[in-house]
């Protein structure tokens, strides 16, 4: 019964989605006030049923339902319960529901936030949003129904979820990266929305701009918490491998980073207006196309599972019709909303130019290189992979460039500045950097590594522009003391995510130069050394878990004689479906990770090893949060707050008018 | 001049040199960085390079691994179920990888037809097959009666 009540639940939220996306539309077009005033009331209608439909799937989880199609695939009775509650979203099905739940949670927040906006903005964007929904509850109904049954021969335990996802790191990854793919609907809607209205002004700036910034930062944090689980699940050791489901989310990630910085600039200046809908267009569609490719397995990828054929095509189909109408609405109406503003070669807004053109290249040559095994093939040209050399090799580069202007944008003036005075504030500290590079260059070690030294050069140069504008808002202007006020949440927030950045590009440099790895036979007794830190196998046992059956070897790890930690890695045999799973053992600090994984057994009381020494790594994961909770943290900033009351005096003076 | 025609100018300098640094970038990446992928039926017919990295795969043929008893050596024969091609690896191998299920090995082919693997690939849960792999065996079932494929 319950999962028969969360298919109506289900349909009745589509029909609801109907709704939404046709009659505040309408309403807006007739200006008719009782048509638009529907659309908060049926955004929360589709919410509230698509909770209840996640809710009742969540249920036939917990309660080992195996006569439900994705409960028998995904779940067993041995699963433990928190496992049983993440297997909601480990499959296609039940994350196309979660991605359904988050797109209507996204569209209640717009609802709830923007009451004090012109009613004819909020009806578009919502009901932009509701069509977005609507494809997407059609695309759950229509091709993978999360409550389809196996009647009359229900199985009596289930498949069991597949072991790689039995991880706590799982069990939020999946939310947080669709918070961050579904939230870059609504900066798309309200260009939809703008476009609609012929209104592209500094307002509507204002408005999209923290929806932006919050939907860029859970795309942050959920990138960061997929490179982790890779990371310590796969038992490679590596942390990010170029693979298009990767970039798959890394694509609108670059997109959302040009979309964050060219909206500052046109609620700012007014200019970049139509370059900014182009991109929160091109952004959101990009998150259309990750999920085309990650549900329709068109791609070999390690973090490709099975897929249907069919639904490809529908979200290509979907893909297809959102891009082609919204740039076809780009195209009709673009050319009204050009601004007339000015500023000079040397200004804020240049820098800012150049880096929206470098995310825009790196977005660019990352499509190449994800979709030119499918361009390929689709011609019947030869069946070609990409591998991750020719993204280091493209992608590098633009970073490194991109990184020089980091540091200077946020010191820099609007409309026109001078280089003069850019040498002034930074050639001093600057030299510094360089000296510091150099020294570090060393590593601890005797030969010079040209790339770490570049490494420290950029992101220091980076930190070094943040210190330095965080010092001049904090001084100017007074005679004595510190003025704390002036630091205002978004460029807190700002200089965040800005360092963040930069213990990434360090991390990441850092641990491609420096990281070491042996590959061996290790038996009961054997002892190697990497680096500083000598590995020795104790002893080799068996543990078992509640639905596994795990091998352990017990390493002790010790420097200088001294005994640091002791590592236990796994391999893993699950019951129910036999697969065999690397349990990685680290011991994870600031400054560097060991890290060991087991590969197979060989001989008698020996197994293939392999040891990782591992510098820096967390920097990345740390950098990563940094910019992911930054974008977060502008949101606190007053102007956002205090915009929603002076924009509800005109529009209850306009709905005045209107009755 | 005019400022906006100045300001189109920057963008348009820019732009151009921007998009050739990048294009010059991305021919240079993509010329030695993409792997063609062949089925063992071509490798056998001599239609794969051995000057330059290729991707291999079909099924990892029953009884066919050989591990080292010494070092991380092992050495599997891959099948399309018309020819087989032996390959050479050493390393950790993936969790999924196993006699009669598909492979994707990437590496370079030797004088002796084997091929000297730098990468293994396997499948990523039980279900999934690399979609290279499924075509390759389009059509070509396997001699015995098990279920290798659908």
């Amino acid at each position: 019964m319950i999962p028969e009540l969360g298919h109506v639940s289900l349909i009745i939220a589509f029909v609801l989605a109907i709704g939404l996306a046709t009659v505040p539309m309408w309403g807006a077009w007739r200006r008719d006030i009782a048509a638009m005033n529907t659309a908060p009331s049926l955004a929360v209608g589709v919410t509230v049923f698509v909770a209840v439909a996640f809710v009742l799937l969540t249920i036939s989880f917990l309660r080992d339902d195996f006569s439900v199609a994705v409960v028998a695939a995904n779940s067993n009775s041995l699963l433990p319960p928190i496992f049983k509650f993440s297997a909601v979203w480990g499959n296609h099905e039940g994350s196309l529901l979660l991605w359904v739940l988050i797109l209507s949670g996204w569209m209640t927040a717009v609802a709830y936030f923007s009451r004090g906006l012109p009613l004819v903005m909020v009806s578009r964007v919502l009901s932009v949003m509701g069509f977005v929904a609507v494809g997407f509850l059609a695309f759950s109904l229509l091709t993978s129904n999360p409550f389809e049954r196996l009647l009359p021969n229900t199985p009596l335990d289930g498949n069991d979820l597949n072991p790689l996802l039995q991880d706590p790191g799982l069990i939020i990854h999946p939310p947080l990266l669709y918070m961050g793919y579904v939230g870059l609907s609504v900066p798309f809607a309200f260009a939809i929305a703008a476009l609609m209205g012929g209104r592209l002004d500094a307002s509507w700036a204002r408005w999209s701009r923290p929806w932006t910034n919050v939907a860029w930062g859970f795309l942050s944090l959920g990138i960061m918490l997929g490179s982790w689980w890779a990371y310590y699940e796969l038992g490679w050791g590596g942390w990010w491998f170029w693979d298009p489901v990767e970039n798959a989310s890394f694509m609108p990630w670059l997109m959302g980073a040009a979309l964050v910085h060219s909206l500052a600039v046109t609620e700012k200046r007014g200019v970049f207006r139509s370059w900014t809908v182009l991109l929160a267009i091109f952004a959101f569609s990009l998150s259309l196309l990750g999920t085309f490719l990650v549900r329709s397995g068109v791609l070999t990828s390690v973090h490709a599972f099975a897929a249907d054929p069919e639904r490809g095509l529908f979200i290509l189909i979907f893909l297809a019709l959102v891009v082609g109408g919204s740039l076809l609405l780009y195209a009709l109406k673009a050319p009204s909303v050009a601004s007339r503003v000015s500023y000079g070669a040397v200004s804020r807004e240049s820098l800012l130019m150049v880096n929206n053109l470098v995310f825009t290249v790196s977005t660019v040559v990352v499509l190449l290189g994800t979709l030119f095994p499918l361009i390929m093939d689709a011609f019947s040209l030869g069946k070609y992979s990409v591998g991750p050399p020719y993204f280091n090799a493209v992608f590098v580069p633009l970073m490194a460039l991109l990184m020089p202007f980091m540091a200077v944008g946020p010191l820099s003036r609007w409309r026109e500045d001078s280089t003069r005075r850019w040498l002034h504030e930074l050639l001093v500290p600057g030299l510094g950097v360089l000296a510091v590079a150099i020294l570090l260059g060393f590593f601890g070690k005797a030969t010079f590594n040209i790339w770490i030294a570049l490494a420290v050069l950029l992101a220091g140069w980076v930190a070094l522009g943040v210190i330095k504008d965080a010092w001049r808002r904090l001084t100017s202007g007074v005679a004595s003391g510190l003025q704390w006020r002036r630091l205002s949440p978004s460029f807190i927030g700002m200089s965040l995510a800005h360092l963040g950045f930069a213990g990434v590009v360090l991390g990441a440099v850092v641990v491609t130069q420096e990281s070491e790895e042996h590959d061996l036979r290790m038996a009961v007794g054997d002892a190697e050394v990497l680096g500083a830190y000598r590995f020795e196998l104790q002893s080799l046992g068996q543990q078992a878990g509640p639905n596994y059956l795990a091998d352990q070897a017990v390493f002790e790890v010790s420097r200088d004689g001294e005994s640091i930690a002791v590592l236990v890695p796994e391999k893993r045999r699950y019951f129910a479906s036999g697969q065999i799973m690397t349990e990685a053992a680290i011991d994870a600090s600031l400054w560097r990770d060991l890290y060991i994984a087991l590969g197979e057994p060989i001989g008698e009381n020996a197994w293939a090893v392999r040891l990782q020494y591992k510098p820096m790594v967390r920097w990345l994961w740390l950098g990563s949060l940094m910019i992911g909770f930054g974008a977060l943290f502008t949101v606190l900033d007053r102007r956002y707050r205090s915009q929603a009351a002076r924009s509800a005096a005109p529009q209850t003076g306009a709905a005045a008018v209107a009755s | 001049m005019h400022p906006v025609r100045k300001q189109r100018l920057i963008l348009v300098s820019l732009l151009v040199v921007l998009s050739s640094a990048a294009i010059g970038l991305v021919t240079f990446a993509l010329r030695d960085n993409i792997n063609l992928f062949y089925p063992p039926a071509d490798v056998v017919a001599g239609k794969a390079p051995t000057d330059r990295s290729i991707r291999l795969g079909g099924m990892v043929v029953e009884g066919s691994i050989e591990r080292s008893e010494t070092d991380l050596e092992t050495t599997f024969w891959v099948t399309d179920y018309e020819a087989s091609v032996a390959v050479r690896y050493s390393g950790i191998l993936p969790d999924l990888f196993a006699e009669g299920e598909g492979v994707v090995a990437e590496g370079t082919l030797n004088e002796a037809g084997m091929l000297v693997a730098s990468q293994v690939l396997a499948k990523h849960d039980e279900n999934y097959m690399p979609p290279e792999v499924a075509a390759a065996l389009e059509g070509k079932s396997a001699p015995t009666a098990e279920p290798v494929l659908p």
